[in-house]
């Protein structure tokens, strides 16, 4: 990797362009560590969701909610560049960090997902076991110092080394789903991203893995800056700073289309919604 | 409705449907029983070829399995039935197959499950599933009219190049003709990669997307995530996969008869003329009676052990290394 922190190209090259601006009707805790301007993500000629724009401030939880099928977990995987391995799959617009566009020609994508991690909906550790799961990011990325402090930093970040230390050379899959959602927290923390993208992290776990989840976001944000995907709206009230509130819409062509239709601080999103969408979304008279 | 309610109308509904348990237990049967035959058939080869070759084994005692001498017509004294050269052949031509056979198969298969792009891979996979269905005797003779003398001056500089090494240099001794293991290894290679690409690619496409998306997640590059999410879910499969084409290069016959060079003959040169089990068999059974078709069934016999040996020695490798590697499940 080149010197420049901010520098996502396999080229000792600098790409910055101007700092992002702000949505509107927002109020920013400081400059937001990423921004989308204008943001469509195709699949071939389908355009599945439309010209987003919305800031992701820094150490702070986003949110993304709303019904299934408009395009929140689309947007998510754009913002570390997943969708590229889909074949068809290309965007338009800006998706800026730090300013920079994620998607400029010399743009390295190993280099974007190494500084924005991804946890996934259904937890998915390697079948290896615990202490390999944590590694197998450090070696990857050419971590150098101890190996061991650097696997136990990171179970401990994710508030699983207590309940794993005395079997870190265990498979990860003998663990319980919540344990091994909190390994691959872990697995996406030890390689020291600025941003994590979780897309329905808590979707297929019990109330209690779900509180102990929603807890470390809330200890995570003083490191890290967290985008979450969620149906649960009460999880995006309790554990989000800013909520961003998708729709799926049908154009005069009769294509469904994603479509961000409310940005706010989540307080103001749930009490007192500007769009008439949101609030029958948000009191159960939609979706 | 009420499970108490006595009427005969609501009983029948509860009790066994008669045509559909009837069929249950027909389908049953049905799968216990080609089970079974399979079993049954198993043992009954097992049982025929020993006491057919029973003859052979009363005479040349655990010699049979340790003497390198197949002299079936002697001009003085008793026949001799020696294995092990023909082991050995058997041995060491599969051997040079995998090694060639392996790494290709392995590499055509990461391309069509995780490179190729969609339109491609179709036409890919009839190509290779249409070298599956050459018959033997086809590459037989392709190998020896065409590959044996082309590569002699392959071997022959091979043998110029290296044959002075120190221990490496005998693998690649003086070269006496096109017809030898290394031959017989090339054309077993062509004819295992079909299968073991095929069920390769199988294996490789049941690592799930979540694997895939959590190593790239973490900043993999492709073969990085090749080695960290698509390698150790499969290893044991691809394993499987191996000792098929394994199984088949052991047991391949007349395309190895054509190109080996049919001699008794136990020579770390990859150069030297050699004979297989399988070939052995096809080459002599014709012409033989008594004690030595006892000891061509003998060969038979051996090359079935050898065969099974070797499966459950690669089960006991990969329980091992699955269990390594995912780290003990308790």
């Amino acid at each position: 990797m080149a010197s420049n922190d901010t520098d996502l190209t396999t080229r000792p090259s600098v790409t910055v362009h101007a700092p992002g601006s702000t949505a509107s009707g927002v109020e920013p805790t400081g400059a937001p560590v990423m921004q989308l301007r204008d943001v469509s993500v195709y699949y071939g000629s389908y355009e599945a969701v439309r010209g987003t724009t919305m800031p992701i401030q820094q150490n702070q939880v986003t949110a993304m909610i709303g019904p299934s099928g408009c395009g929140k977990s689309t947007v998510l995987r754009a913002l570390n560049r997943m969708n590229d391995p889909i074949p068809g799959a290309r965007v338009s617009g800006d998706v800026l960090f730090h300013g920079q566009d994620l998607y400029a020609r010399d743009v390295d994508p190993i280099q974007v997902r190494r500084r924005i991690g991804m946890v996934f909906q259904k937890p998915n550790p390697f079948p290896k076991s615990i202490y390999d799961n944590v590694a197998y990011g450090l070696r990857i990325n050419g971590i150098k110092g101890r190996l061991d402090d650097h696997v136990e930093e990171a179970l401990t970040k994710a508030a699983l080394w207590d309940e794993v230390k005395d079997k870190v050379r265990k498979s990860a899959l003998a663990l319980s789903g919540g344990q091994q959602q909190r390994l691959c927290i872990a697995r996406t923390i030890a390689v020291k991203p600025e941003v994590i993208l979780m897309d329905e992290p808590c979707s297929a776990l019990d109330p209690i893995a779900t509180a102990k989840i929603e807890d470390l976001m809330f200890e995570l944000t003083s490191d890290y800056t967290i985008v979450i995907v969620t149906h649960n709206m009460q999880q995006a009230a309790r554990v989000s700073h800013y909520t961003a509130f998708f729709t799926a819409e049908v154009d005069d062509k009769q294509v469904r289309h994603g479509r961000l239709v409310e940005f706010s601080q989540t307080g103001k999103l749930f009490t007192n919604p500007t769009d008439k969408r949101t609030e029958d979304y948000i009191t159960g008279r939609f979706g | 409705m009420t499970l108490t309610n006595k009427t005969p109308a609501s009983r029948s509904a509860l009790a066994q449907r008669g045509g559909s348990a009837l069929g249950d237990r027909v389908f049953s049967w049905w799968t216990l029983g080609t089970g079974l035959l399979v079993l049954a058939i198993l043992g009954l080869i097992l049982i025929t070829t020993v006491r057919e070759a029973w003859p052979a084994f009363d005479a040349m005692g655990p010699r049979f399995l340790t003497e390198r001498i197949w002299d079936p017509n002697p001009a003085t004294g008793e026949a001799i039935f020696g294995a092990l050269s023909f082991a050995y052949g058997t041995a060491i031509s599969s051997l040079i197959a995998l090694l060639f056979a392996v790494p290709v198969s392995v590499g055509i298969a990461l391309f069509l499950t995780e490179l190729a792009p969609r339109r491609l891979r179709g036409p890919a996979v009839t190509v290779i599933d249409l070298l599956a269905a050459v018959p033997s005797v086809v590459f037989g003779l392709w190998g020896i009219l065409v590959v044996a003398p082309a590569m002699v001056p392959v071997y022959q500089g091979l043998h110029d190049l290296l044959g002075g090494v120190p221990v490496l240099g005998r693998l690649f001794g003086p070269v006496s003709s096109g017809r030898n293991f290394m031959t017989a290894g090339l054309i077993l290679a062509i004819m295992i990669t079909p299968i073991v690409t095929s069920i390769t690619r199988e294996v490789f496409s049941t690592v799930p997307r979540a694997d895939k998306d959590a190593a790239l997640a973490l900043g993999a590059t492709r073969w990085e995530m090749i080695r960290g999410a698509v390698f150790p879910h499969s290893f044991g499969g691809v394993v499987g996969a191996v000792m098929l084409g394994l199984g088949r290069a052991m047991g391949e016959t007349i395309a190895v008869a054509l190109v080996i060079g049919g001699a008794t003959n136990i020579s770390a040169n990859l150069f030297a003329p050699g004979n297989s089990m399988a070939a052995v068999i096809v080459q002599q059974f014709g012409e033989s009676t008594g004690t030595f078709t006892a000891a061509l069934i003998g060969l038979g016999v051996v090359l079935f052990a050898m065969t099974v040996l070797i499966n459950v020695l690669a089960q006991t490798v990969v329980r091992r290394a699955e269990a390594r590697m995912k780290g003990s499940v308790a």
